[in-house]
């Protein structure tokens, strides 16, 4: 038996090798009814089912996967899914039947679509037609998945994806598939190779047995000859030891060529961020966005709930100091009921401080909530689109009449100090001028009000440069009025992520850089390479 | 969704219109199109989408229908808007196409 060599296209990185699971779809049974309003109820019933056991699954998770799972949830609650199944209903058909139906010129529409997301978006609705036949049959339709088995397939659903332990290896290899698909964006998350567009799967006889997955370079060996194995094993065994290398170099505090210690901070926008994530990685978060708990759809947060998110970041810090940044509503982060909606220039309209000075109702809730998690920890508050003193000191006389509040209540609290987002060139200039406690520089902003060039306008993107040497002389003058005044500097931007920019960055005299956790083991390999 | 205001002679009887450009990665897909029609059902006012000024219309409210739009990036959304609360409900589909829908 010679072995296979199929080539598609990368979908997920990394090599895996493993016994191979075979996904087939399982067709259920069902006995259909004679009258056609039976056969609509039946149908009504399992769409419903269908979607209680999704929103159920939500629960549970977060970020990309719930995504995922509401996209599916919002398509089953909208009556135009199933209009055209109960129509066929209405004239004899059964319910699985009219659902197939539907559902499948759905498909199909998808399926011919010019763009590749739009086609890749073709198993989300194979997903959600499965899932409801199950329902209707009353059987269970998703194939399970073996832990650590390599699964080949024509497709597969996310549904599928999600019901397996990705935990002990595996990997995918897809005769059809997509990078774009759900599955896959799953699969680079779980870190489970992926190879999609290898081609009809067929077998002379027996299906193979094992299965080498190169998710690297797209290609996928069934029942590989023992020498093919054995590089194959060999090349993931150096690529561990690789990747052992930079997960260890990511517990290590970073230093410059010359040992210059520089702080690595965090950048997150929900505690959800630090799932997973040892705190040894990084030496304190330095920009927690509080955005998110001000989401339309639950509403403005009550001061217990903010505590709790709050508190629940302090302690996974374990002592760290934790920058939280106030509400920066406005300019791109619309709010319900919160921001303007028909500013003209909402980048230079009422957003960061100045919302929050205008809506005091809002923010002394948010100040007592810091207030009150300050005791747990290193918490420092920062306050964003600061652009003259007087912002920062009515916003200090609000924190301070909120903690003396506290204290008069007999609740356990603590002032934390505050500090200001230096991204308006006006705070920059004078940086020296604000009684601040830290500056931490938000170079999108500070770059896109500098160089007045948004960057997601495609025709001035290439204006929208940090490394342009006035935003870089702007960075320098407020590092100078740190250390002239005592304080820290930090930048928490998306420059501090572009390891392009580290030396010009370290070189304006930075110590204290602030990216997303996914960047921090970069960050730390390039800041090694700076010599200054 | 049937929206009787929208029919009343004394409120707004011509549809509000507006256009903005999908800045966001991969255009009208699955999340955005989950936000904009959830942002849309926020509103009384009846909402509608097309990829061209003259249409055809799509209910800015049902995502099945807005996903078969298939609307990729760079293209231009077009937006009509009739009901009692239309000017604030096109302000805010607007604001959620200019911000890329949240997406960076």
């Amino acid at each position: 038996m010679a072995e296979i060599h199929l080539i598609g296209r990368t979908a997920s990185p990394g090599l895996a090798i493993g016994p191979v699971t075979m996904l087939t779809a399982a067709v259920a049974k069902r006995t259909a009814s004679d009258d056609p309003a039976q056969e609509a109820a039946a149908l009504r019933a399992a769409i419903e089912g269908a979607r209680a056991e999704i929103a159920e699954q939500i629960k549970t998770i977060q970020g990309e996967v719930a995504d995922i799972l509401e996209f599916q949830v919002a398509m089953l609650e909208d009556d135009a899914l199933a209009d055209p199944a109960y129509g066929v209903i209405s004239e004899g058909i059964t319910a699985d039947h009219a659902w197939r139906l539907a559902l499948d010129v759905e498909i199909a529409g998808y399926r011919a679509a010019e763009d590749e997301y739009f086609r890749a978006r073709a198993a989300d609705i194979v997903d959600i037609r499965d899932r409801v036949l199950a329902h209707l049959s009353g059987v269970d339709t998703v194939a399970r998945i073996t832990s650590g088995s390599i699964v080949a397939a024509d497709d597969i659903t996310p549904s599928a994806f999600l019901a397996a332990d990705w935990s002990h290896g595996g990997a995918i290899a897809l005769a059809a598939g997509s990078p774009s698909s759900h599955v896959a964006m799953l699969a680079r998350a779980r870190g489970a190779p992926m190879v999609v567009g290898l081609g009809p799967l067929s077998w002379n006889g027996q299906p193979p047995a094992l299965a080498l997955v190169d998710g690297d370079a797209g290609t996928v060996i069934f029942d590989p000859e023992p020498e093919t194995r054995r590089l194959f094993e060999h090349r993931m065994a150096v690529a561990n030891a690789a990747q052992a290398a930079v997960d260890a170099g990511r517990l290590d505090s970073a230093r410059t060529a010359d040992g210059q210690r520089i702080a690595v901070l965090l950048n997150i926008a929900a505690p959800e961020d630090l799932a997973g994530l040892d705190p040894a990685i990084c030496d304190g978060i330095g920009l927690v966005r509080t955005e998110f708990l001000f989401e339309a759809s639950q509403g403005l947060p009550d001061e217990d709930a903010q505590y709790a998110v709050y508190r629940r970041i302090l302690d996974w810090a374990e002592g760290r100091p934790v920058t939280i940044r106030t509400l920066d509503a406005g300019g791109d982060k619309p709010i319900a009921g919160l921001t303007i909606d028909s500013e003209r220039n909402p980048f230079l309209g009422l957003r960061g401080i100045r919302l929050s000075l205008a809506r005091p109702d809002v923010f002394r809730v948010q100040l007592r909530a810091l207030c009150r998690a300050a005791v747990h920890g290193a918490l420092k508050v920062m306050l964003p689109m600061i652009a003259v003193p007087s912002e920062l000191d009515r916003a200090s006389a609000l924190l301070d009449a909120e903690f003396t509040a506290l204290r008069a209540e007999g609740i356990a609290c603590a002032r934390p100090p505050l500090g200001i987002m230096v991204e308006v060139p006006a705070a920059a200039l004078r940086a020296e001028a604000f009684g601040a406690a830290f500056y931490s520089i938000g170079s999108n902003d500070l770059t896109q009000y500098t160089m007045a060039a948004a960057r997601d306008i495609g025709a001035v993107a290439d204006l929208n440069d940090t490394g342009n040497p006035a935003v870089l002389a702007l960075i320098s003058r407020t590092v100078e009025a740190g250390r002239k005044r005592g304080v820290e500097v930090s930048l928490c931007g998306d420059a501090a992520a572009d390891t392009r920019l580290t030396a010009a960055l370290i070189a304006t005299g930075l110590t204290t850089l602030s990216v997303s956790p996914i960047a921090v083991a970069r960050l730390k390999a390039a800041i090694a390479k700076v010599r200054s | 969704m049937h929206d009787a205001h929208a029919s009343r002679p004394s409120e707004t009887p011509v549809p509000l219109t507006a256009s903005a450009v999908l800045v966001n990665k991969v255009g009208l897909h699955a999340r955005p199109s989950v936000k904009l029609t959830q942002c849309a059902k926020g509103f009384a006012a009846k909402i509608e989408l097309a990829l061209a000024v003259d249409g055809p219309w799509t209910d800015a409210k049902s995502p099945v229908k807005v996903m078969r739009v298939k609307a990729p990036q760079g293209a231009t959304l077009h937006f009509r808007v009739t009901g009692p609360d239309g000017k604030a409900a096109l302000a805010a589909v607007l604001a959620l196409v200019h911000d890329g829908f949240g997406e960076a």
